[in-house]
Order: structure tokens, then sequence, then C-alpha cells
């Protein structure tokens, strides 16, 4: 059950687990106070003591740079001590189950974890069984917020807005958590989005989650304001989802042939890392005047910052023995 | 290059023939003019008052002029298997047997699953200029079932859609993928409906006459087993499916039930199944090896039927080169398969004979229907069309041999067979590629 948002709390929640239901209010709120992390990013100065004495818990079960480090930078920007933990080093590579991982690291009082794990719900679990915040950093196939806020983001200061614009996901839908994220966040918001990719990689009942589906780029891309490239793992290709890499990026490889039926000005942009010559061709990909993959990382900190303001905002003063 | 089809083509008029169109159903005494390689004009009263000069004059001697034969299932065995036959030898077979239009299955070697293979068989056709020849593309990789081929670059290049030719895509989860991946670009599957499981290693159709012969069964189950799996994923992923040659009852009550349901799936049938029964192979007659095997009279009935109630789309030659040593061995050692192109009107025409179609309901299903289904620009008349022609006497009988078949391979089940209709003239994009008309009285 969300809660509705107050005054006094425009982001009333513990924890932000993902996008679906959240509300316009509250996407908002958080986009804004990015938008002011932004200014205070690009200051010599870029440390506040918001966070101060507080602890950060990078908890990573899956292999991440970037994501990990626009983290750990959102925390030490806002004056929070934050921990890097990866599973080459933990525990769970000695057997530990997840939650057993978790319940150690609560009993040492973190303010905030910030999860990533290969499993969808795995994020959720975890939220469950501790006291302190929880960041989804991405579960499985399922959400990672984050990166549908730092693209809202983005799409709403290169375009003003975020209400009636179309864009277009394009790729591997089917094993996409950004992808479910963006569709949630852009639906709520009154964006209208397409999902543009082979059957295979086009997940059951995606018009029920409120996108058109399309097979065909030029027909997908046509007219759209922004276009987001999904990243292909080609490992999926011995599974049977396509069947060259070749073949894949000249039905569905970004060209400047493809792009042409995107409306002039629309924006491209990919959350990285990139597959040049796969699902991206790297003309396009390193266009300054159309491309907004740089800039989607540096949005990244700061939405970062205000997801870590937000959810500490709601935490108790004392969080109390462990049991 | 210069060959003898780049000399420029005049005008022909066919007169005095029994125009035959089973698209429009056409069946009346007229004549057809063609101009270089289209059809110009056609109808009763064409030439009413003479044919003018300068034209050439074919009389056709009220002999049926029909659109030229389209057969959407043969193999070529060219790359890779030239002892059994090439594109030259089943060009000649075909032209034999009025087909204008065929299209070759993708199990040659290198199997056509890359660009390059559909591009030499496109250009080795174009070149020999006798019968059109278009590909199938394989589904998978090599057409060994397991990996999804580049159905999308290869339909772009000209196939015109997709199968693992002889073997069925056996694993669900690949057949699911294909399927899946197939309708992104709205193209066609289509499968040979045999759980291989279950055929394993048998010879012939399980059964009584098995047992008695002592050879190993194809359980009839093998069929329908696949046929109502691949049902169920063709509902699962809104894909558009074919099912090659059905051969038994329970398979065409299947394909009909998925039909009365609305689901995008289409079949065809090959002449030894509704002409010939398992009893054919008689003293172990490995020329009547076929796969799927030859069934029982029941199922040979019901194969007629599906075939007049319309559950059965079409008629394919199923046409299948095995040389002699392939096929001079004990039975259980000798290979599959069956040549069909030069008997495929007559024994298409048995339908009509024997009363079960209109003479033009039984043409349909080798021109207007395969080309259809396969989205082919062939057999029917039409002006501005290519002038692709059959002309035949539909009830001029003859003996099928074997030593007198112009395929290389000469395995004909019907070897001996008595059939009735024999192409004259076959004409391919204006041209003359076949004529006998001398043996016509």
């Amino acid at each position: 059950m969300s809660v509705l948002p107050s005054e006094s709390k425009p982001f009333p929640h513990r924890h932000l687990l993902g996008i679906e239901g959240l509300f316009p209010i509250e996407i908002s709120h958080l986009l804004d106070r990015a938008e002011a992390y932004v200014e205070q990013n690009r200051q010599a100065d870029k440390k506040k003591s918001l966070l101060g004495g507080r602890t950060v818990i990078n908890l990573f079960f899956e292999a991440s740079t970037r994501t990990r480090t626009s983290f750990e930078l959102a925390g030490k920007r806002l004056g929070a001590d934050v921990i890097n933990m990866s599973v080459a080093t933990s525990s769970i590579k000695k057997g530990e189950t997840l939650i057993d991982t978790a319940m150690t690291l609560n009993a040492m009082h973190p303010d905030v974890l910030v999860v990533r794990h290969s499993e969808s719900g795995a994020v959720r679990l975890l939220s469950e069984k501790v006291n302190c915040a929880l960041l989804n950093g991405g579960d499985g196939s399922h959400e990672h917020p984050t990166q549908a806020l730092l693209d809202a983001l983005t799409i709403r200061r290169r375009k003003g807005r975020l209400d009636n614009l179309v864009v277009a996901i394009c790729g591997d839908i089917l094993h996409s958590r950004v992808a479910r994220s963006n569709i949630h966040l852009l639906n709520i918001m009154g964006a209208q989005v397409r999902l543009i990719g082979p059957k295979t990689l086009i997940p059951g009942g995606a018009a029920a989650l409120g996108a058109t589906v399309h097979h065909d780029m030029k027909e997908g891309l046509s007219d759209c304001d922004i276009v987001m490239m999904l990243r292909l793992q080609t490992e999926r290709m011995h599974r049977n989802y396509f069947p060259s890499v070749r073949e894949y990026f000249r039905f569905f490889g970004l060209t400047y042939d493809k792009l042409a039926s995107a409306k002039p000005d629309a924006l491209i942009m990919h959350p990285g890392p990139m597959n040049r010559g796969v699902e991206i061709d790297s003309e396009v990909a390193d266009d300054i005047g159309r491309s907004a993959i740089r800039q989607q990382v540096e949005m990244g900190v700061a939405v970062r910052m205000a997801c870590l303001e937000a959810v500490t905002g709601n935490l108790p003063e004392i969080s109390g023995e462990v049991v | 290059m210069g060959t003898w089809h780049d000399i420029p083509l005049g005008k022909t008029a066919y007169v005095n023939a029994r125009l035959v169109d089973p698209a429009t159903g056409l069946d009346e005494p007229g004549a057809l003019l063609t101009d270089g390689e289209t059809i110009v004009d056609f109808g009763p009263g064409l030439f009413a008052d003479g044919v003018p000069d300068g034209i050439e004059a074919v009389d056709c001697n009220g002999r049926c002029l029909a659109p030229g034969l389209v057969d959407i299932r043969v193999q070529l065995r060219e790359p890779g298997e030239e002892h059994k036959g090439t594109m030259a030898t089943a060009g000649r077979a075909a032209t034999a047997g009025g087909v204008t239009t065929m299209v070759c299955l993708p199990n040659t070697n290198p199997p056509i699953d890359d660009v390059s293979v559909l591009e030499f068989v496109a250009r080795r056709a174009r070149k020999l200029g006798l019968t059109k020849v278009y590909a199938y593309g394989a589904a998978t990789k090599r057409a060994e079932g397991n990996e999804l081929a580049e159905m999308g670059t290869l339909a772009e290049a000209g196939a015109v859609a997709f199968t693992d030719g002889d073997q069925a895509v056996a694993n669900a989860q690949v057949m699911r993928r294909a399927l899946t991946y197939a309708a992104t670009f709205d193209l066609l599957m289509v499968q040979h409906p045999e759980e291989p499981a279950l055929s394993g290693c048998g010879v012939m159709n399980g059964g009584e006459m098995a047992t008695r012969l002592g050879l190993t069964g194809i359980p009839r189950q093998a069929e329908v087993i696949m046929v109502e799996r691949d049902v169920r994923l063709v509902e699962m992923t809104g894909a558009r499916l074919h099912f090659a040659h059905l051969s038994t009852r329970e398979a065409v009550e299947a394909v009909a039930t998925a039909k009365a349901r609305g689901l995008p799936i289409t079949c065809d049938t090959a002449p030894p199944y509704f002409a010939l029964n398992e009893g054919a192979i008689g003293s172990y007659r490995t020329f009547a090896k076929l796969s799927p095997p030859l069934r029982t009279e029941d199922d040979r009935r019901a194969v007629i039927e599906g075939l007049k109630s319309g559950v059965i789309d079409c008629i394919a030659s199923d046409h299948l080169p095995q040389d002699e040593d392939a096929k001079r061995l004990p039975f259980a050692q000798a290979a599959f398969g069956g040549i069909g192109l030069e008997t495929l009107l007559a024994v298409t025409l048995e339908l009509f004979h024997n009363g079960h179609l209109s003479l033009n309901g039984a043409l349909r299903l080798i021109t207007e229907a395969p080309a259809n289904l396969m989205g082919l620009p062939a057999g029917r008349l039409k002006k501005g069309g290519a002038a692709d022609l059959c002309l035949f006497d539909p009830d001029r009988g003859w003996k099928v041999d074997a030593d007198r078949m112009r395929s290389k391979s000469k395995n004909t089940p019907f070897d001996g067979h008595l059939v009735q209709g024999l192409v004259l003239r076959t004409v391919v994009d204006g041209r003359a590629v076949f004529d006998q008309t001398g043996k016509d009285a």
C-alpha cells in the first residue's frame, strides 16, 4: 500500500524499491531535489553535511561499476560514511544466505542499504528484514528505480517536460529492469511509451503495462521524442532470442537511417554500458547534438543524492536495539 | 554471356485452347496471347477472326491451357549432392511436369541458412532459365534444430518461408523461439510434423503390415503429436505455421480443429498420400519408402476428404531424388523419399477423374493455392503477368516408367502406375521450355 503524500513529507516512504506505485508528485519531488544537486555537483565544493553521521552500505551482489560509483559519490557528497561490499569479497561466497548477510549488516546499524541483486524480488525480501532504509540498485529483471529517475531528469532538462512525450524503448525489454522502471515512470508522468524489439525479446503482457509494441524500428521510432536504447546481452543469442549480432544490428541497431523516422530533435539515451555495433552505431552514440548518454551519467549522481536524502528523512532518530 | 534464352521474344498466340484458370474458375474455349515474357490477353473471343501476321500461332487442339504449376516442396540436391540431382536435372523434370515455379528445401550441403547459399541457388536457377526457383531458408543454423538462423536477413534476400526441411524442429523451446522470432517479421514457418523421438528408427507405417514384413514401424501418433504441439505454440506466439505433407487422419482432423479455432495454420499433402497406401510397399519396394511413411487406406481416404473440404490447402510433389545406391538396399537401410515433379499433374488429376474434385478444383491445389500460400506471383492467368503456362491433355493416359523419368534419380513411388493427364508444353516467361505437342494425337 502506498502512503498518500502529505505536505510535510513529499516522499513518505521508508524504502525506494521500485517506481511502480509511486505518485507523480513523489517523482517530481525527487527530480526537483536532484535538480538542485546537479548545480551543487558542478561547484568546486561538492560536499554537504546533510547525512553527516549516517552510514550507507552499497551491497552489490552483481557486478557494477557505474551504479556503485554513482551511489558512492552521492553518499559521500551528502557527508555520509559509505562502505562498498561486493559479492567477490563477501561471506556470500562462503555460503551465507542472503538474509543472514543482511541481518549481519543490519546489526551494525547502517542507515541506508543500497542493494543490487541478480534475482527479481531479492531487494523486497531484504526490506522485510532490516531496520534501515533500502534503495534498490537493480533487482533481476524487475526494477531499477534510480535509473528511471535519472533518465526522467535527463529528459526533463532537455525537453522541459515529461508529459505528452513519445518515448521509444528499444531492444531487450524481456530481461530489462531499466525498461520496466522506465515504463512505470513514464506512464505515471503522462508520457507515451513504445516498446521496440524482436518478438522474442518483448515480454508477454507488455501492452498491459501501458505501452504499445512494435517490431519494426522505423515504424516504432516514427515521430518519437526520445529513443532509449537498451544493452543487448550477447550471451542471450545462444538461448535463441536472436540468431546473430549482425542480424540484430541490421534490424534493431540504432543507425542514422532508422533514426530518421524519429523527430529531428529526438534525444538518444542508453543506460550503459554500450555495445557499439550491436544495439547502437558508434556515430549515433557519439552525436553530441543528439546523444544524452553522458548527461545521463551526470544526472545519476544527483538523482541518487535526492533518493538518499528522501529515504533518510523518513528514518527514526534512534533505531533501537537489534533483535 | 549469351544463351538461347537471351534471344528476344516476339508474340505468340495460343489458339484453339481450352482456357483453364482455377483462380477465376475460367474453363472455356479461347485463345491466349503472349508478348515477350508476359501474358497480354486471353479470353474466349480472342483471335476469333484469325491470328494476324507477325504473330506465331500455336494450335492447342482443344487441350487445356492453364497457369504453370507451382510446387512448394522440392529437393534440388544442389549444392552438395549432385550425384542425386542437380538444378539442371530438377529443372528438366519440373518443366516436363508442367511446373513453372518451385520452392526448394534448405537441406542442401551447405544448407540454405546463409544469404550466400540462397543467392547461389537463385543465380544458378536464373542462368538455367528453366523452372523458376524460390527457396526456403533454414529455420535453424545448419538446419540442426538448435540455434535460430538469420531469418530476417534471409527473408530480405528472398527466402519465402522457413523450415528445417525434412527434419522437424523437435525441441519445443527452439520451435517456440523460432515461431516467435518469425512473427517479428511476419514470416511463415513450415514444419515437417513428425516427433523424432517416436519415429525413432522406424522405416514404415507402424501396424499390421510392418509386423508382417518384420520392419520397425513409425507410429502414426508421431505426426499428430507434433501437429498438436505446434498448434499450441502457434496459439502462444501468434506466428503463421504451415504443416508439410500430412499423411494421417488424426493430423488432418487436428488441423481442421485448429483452423476452426481461427489459428493461422495451413497444411499440404503430397500425391503419394492420397494416391497410395502402405500396400504399395508390397514385397519391400524401397521406392515406396517415404517420409512420412505411406499410411493405411483409411488415412488415404481421410487425406482426400481433407483436400475436398479445404482443410488441406494445397498439394506439393515432395520431390526427393535418391540415387540407386541409396535405394537398392534392404528396406530398412534404404533412404527415404521419392521423386514427384513429373507425376504431380497426372496424380493430382486422379482427384478429378475419380470424381472427388472438379478439374479447376484439382488444378487449384497445384497452382493458385500454393502460390497464394507462399506469396508467389504465380499460379494464375493474368494480363500483364508472367507467361508461365502449362498446356496439357487431362484425359491422355500414360504409364509411369522410372527408367524414362527426366529426373537424374529415378525413384518414383508411382513406377508402373497408369495415370491420366499428359503435359504437352511448358512455357516459362513466354519461352517453351518443354514441348511434346508432336506426340499429341
